[in-house]
């Protein structure tokens, strides 16, 4: 993979270089920001807002709710004992099962479908810096074409950074 | 505060190993070390060794389970509440709030296992087929456990671990050596992009909303485990609620306490400030008033309705063999914290630690006199009978306090026990938002972790 990126000290300068890079014409989709923490109040972190997380939570649970439900009326019915005067399926117990395996499907559901979407557990990209983790903010344009990357650089630059790297 | 500054404070304690952070291992190791040789013991010459015997089969590993349960209650639920109602104070307290919780939760699902005697045969409690077709009864308040807590256990470690994936990824980056792998590792090649933290971000909020409930519902179902028997002053409808409540209201204690030697011993001041304490000790107060309000409750339901059998139980534990064990956790519960919490000139570290203090050791007699009491007491006087723990009890309880503090502090010697990445978020300058903005503020996606 080929990129060019420039690291800011500060959100303000990152934005100025993502605005400025869009209007050099490059695509959205084509532009990384990598920060060492979320910056919600920049316009430059509003991408990906929308997310399908919620509802695979609640399917997850829904899946949940169906194994909880499987498996007090398969175990009840399998030893069909009566117990303190109780039906073999007994309804009141069973939501108990129901609404943890419900709870337990919906997390699960959260944390796997977190790791698929973020893509993770992952290599690094080449375009990581060690420097997000002192506080600079990461703005990368990956493979832009050859005849740009002169412009990019002098977008870079312009927005408030010495030096531009590229991998 | 500069961000540097926050990164090499919070990290200090990582990098950085007096000679008192060994001696304190191997102290709480050597008890942590008798403990197990005691369990052992139980379990090579039966449970005769321990003080349960009939009609009390339920005591101190019992009273220590719900205990522990309860702590838990500390993490995960007040920092998923106040992560929901987006409270900017939380900051440097969730993730010490969140490692309790797992912790506590480890020690007490421990107890009813050492509670089995053939600990081997815990796995009887799962779902599972055997080769008679036996299953579990899973009408059974017992069985209900090993869902919740096994739910609970889970998610809690899953909301514990999730934030930490970024400070992991500072630690790969800042570190050297093999200490550099292993983050790394940790760190799962997290990089920060914008996508990772909207997600990042998304997902501890359906997690925040998934566990509140499930705390709830786990100290619930452990009061079943009392109230669905006919046994004098456990079959009550208020067992749940008195039981959440009782577990919120240690579970802070723990919490407080948990911080002021965190504060102390790791040089935390400018992070854990005299606020955190007022806060906590605030909502310990509140806690401390409900938790009167439920005891007063149940009592006076029992004595109103003065059935000769909840009434044996009840004189027992007011005037009998248990009162002093009574009166002493009304003290530590409530007459020592309510002045001390309630005044705001006592409301200090201070105060709310020796509050804190005198709360553990109130609900811990509390467990004890929900369990024991009423099984000493129990309907028929011919089989009425007193109870006296054992050394091998006594000395497993000591070994479970023991266990928590050096889990914690193995924890936050690996691990920074303030959210690094969280308390910059706090440091960032507000916005000025238009009404529009406010109000996309306001919807789900757009609050912080």
């Amino acid at each position: 993979m080929k990129a060019i990126y420039g690291l800011y000290s500060d959100p303000d300068s990152a934005q100025h270089a993502v605005e400025s890079l869009r209007h050099a014409g490059v695509a959205d989709d084509a532009i990384t920001v990598m920060a060492s923490q979320p910056y919600e109040e920049y316009e430059f972190s509003h991408r990906y807002k929308q997310t399908w997380l919620f509802w695979i939570a609640a399917g997850g649970g829904v899946l949940g709710l169906l194994a909880g439900l499987t498996v007090a009326y398969i175990t009840e019915t399998f030893w069909p004992l009566v117990t303190g005067g109780m039906p073999i399926v007994s309804w009141w117990p069973n939501i108990i099962i129901m609404f943890e395996l419900t709870m337990l499907g919906a997390i699960l559901a959260t944390v796997v479908s977190l790791l698929v979407m973020t893509e993770l557990p992952t290599i690094r990209s080449k375009i990581y810096d060690p420097g997000i983790s002192e506080g600079k903010i990461l703005v990368a344009v990956e493979n832009p074409p050859d005849s740009e990357i002169p412009a990019l650089e002098r977008t870079f630059k312009a927005s408030g950074i010495a030096e531009v790297k590229s991998v | 505060m500069n961000e540097q500054k926050i990164n090499d404070d919070l990290l200090r304690p990582l990098r950085r190993t007096s000679v008192w952070f060994f001696i304190m291992v191997a102290f709480l190791g050597t008890i942590i070390l008798v403990g197990f040789g005691s369990w052992i013991y139980q379990m090579w010459n039966g449970l005769a060794v321990a003080g349960i015997r009939y009609p009390i089969f339920w005591a101190f590993y019992i009273t220590n389970f719900v205990f522990w349960i309860g702590i838990s209650h500390a993490g995960t639920l007040i920092s998923a509440i106040l992560r929901l109602v987006n409270a900017t104070w939380r900051r440097p307290v969730t993730r010490c709030a969140e490692v309790i919780t797992v912790f506590a939760l480890m020690i007490g699902a421990l107890f009813p296992i050492i509670h089995l005697g053939r600990p081997w045969l815990f796995f009887w409690l799962m779902p599972y087929p055997s080769e008679r077709q036996i299953w579990p009864n899973l009408r059974s308040p017992l069985a209900w456990d090993f869902f919740a807590i096994s739910t609970y256990l889970t998610g809690s470690t899953l909301f514990l671990f999730l934030p930490i994936i970024p400070d992991f990824a500072l630690m790969r980056d800042q570190m050297t050596g093999w200490r550099r792998r292993i983050y790394g590792a940790l760190a799962l090649g997290w990089q920060g992009t914008t996508k990772q933290w909207h997600r990042l971000e998304a997902a501890m909020q359906i997690m925040a909303i998934a566990i509140v409930p499930v705390a709830i519902s786990v100290h619930t179902i452990v009061s079943f485990d009392f109230s669905m028997s006919p046994v004098p002053m456990w079959h009550s409808t208020v067992f749940g609620p008195y039981f959440v409540a009782g577990a919120i209201f240690s579970g802070i204690a723990g919490l407080i306490l948990a911080m002021a030697v965190l504060r102390k011993v790791l040089h935390l001041e400018e992070y854990l400030h005299p606020l955190h304490f007022q806060n906590l000790g605030k909502l310990l107060l509140l806690m401390s008033l409900l938790w009167g309000y439920f005891t007063f409750v149940e009592r006076l339901t029992t004595w109103y309705g003065n059935s000769p059998a909840e009434m044996a139980v009840f004189w027992e534990t007011q005037t009998g063999s248990y009162a002093p064990l009574f009166w002493t956790m009304v003290f530590c519960n409530f007459v020592i914290p309510f002045p001390l919490l309630a005044i705001r000139r006592l409301r200090t570290i201070t105060g709310t630690v020796i509050a804190s203090s005198t709360i553990v050791v109130g609900m811990w007699i509390e467990r004890f006199l929900i369990v024991v009491p009423s099984l000493a007491r129990k309907n028929l006087p011919y089989t009425w009978a007193s109870y006296r723990p054992q050394p091998v009890e006594i000395m497993i309880t000591i070994a479970t306090f023991a266990a928590m503090t050096l889990l914690y502090t193995l924890f936050a010697k690996a691990v920074p026990i303030i959210s690094i990445w969280e308390l910059k978020v706090g440091g960032h300058r507000q916005p000025v938002l238009t009404p529009e903005q406010e109000e996309e503020h306001r919807e789900l996606w757009r609050t912080r972790p």
